[in-house]
């Protein structure tokens, strides 16, 4: 399947990037995303224990299976208001 | 009805759709940007957020301060890309029956806000560089 992985903030900076497409096996779960956006960016080293991580735009527990197409997003601490 | 926009705030506006002839309460905070932080001087901030989730989250702040405060409406509106110094970033217009519940509503939306939404503040310091505000891990 494919996931499409947006990259915000400290998250973007650090990548390089806002958004990059991954491929992941059939049964994928978003434990699997992550070991793969880490893989490709270990840059992010230092942001994972501070990232908060939606599926298709709500929080997600690493143990949720992905559909193919599904957005997955990296949220740095967030600042608005 | 949560909104961002990339364009200056219109308070007038926010302030004259929330008046209605059977409340006799309309609260707006404002969040305005400094131009200071740390002892260095801001010259902009910037914002940006994952959109479709933060007019999501936006929208379920509405729609909890309505259920929790003896409110008639509350509206979030918050800007996005460069804001200068002394300008609004975020308002939150609360129309109730009554002051205390107008105040009390405006001030819990607004520390939720804060809270929860996926928009992200970045600050523009006059040496030139740049430095992500610290923030709230979303949980």
């Amino acid at each position: 399947m494919n996931v499409t992985v947006l990259f915000f903030a400290q998250a973007r900076e650090r990548a390089g990037r806002g958004t990059e497409w991954v491929e992941l096996g059939d049964g994928a779960k978003l434990a699997d995303a992550v070991a793969a956006i880490a893989r490709a960016h270990p840059e992010l080293e230092p942001l994972w224990p501070h990232l908060a991580v939606a599926v298709d735009g709500v929080l997600a527990p690493r143990d949720i299976a992905l559909r193919d197409g599904a957005e997955i997003a990296l949220l740095p601490p967030v600042s608005g208001g | 009805m949560a909104t961002l926009t990339p364009e200056p705030i219109d308070t007038d506006r926010l302030v004259r759709e929330a008046a209605r002839p059977d409340c006799g309460a309309v609260a707006l905070f404002l969040g305005t940007t400094r131009d200071h932080h740390g002892g260095r001087r801001v010259v902009r901030l910037a914002y940006e957020a994952y959109a479709p989730m933060a007019v999501a989250a936006l929208e379920r702040i509405e729609r909890d301060a309505l259920a929790r405060y003896p409110i008639a409406a509350c509206r979030i509106v918050h800007r996005l890309g460069e804001v200068p110094p002394a300008h609004a970033s975020v308002a939150v217009v609360v129309t109730a029956a009554h002051r205390a519940a107008a105040f009390d509503a405006c001030r819990w939306a607004m520390d939720e806000v804060k809270r929860s939404a996926p928009i992200w503040k970045q600050e523009h310091f006059e040496g030139g560089d740049a430095a992500w505000v610290e923030g709230t891990k979303l949980e």
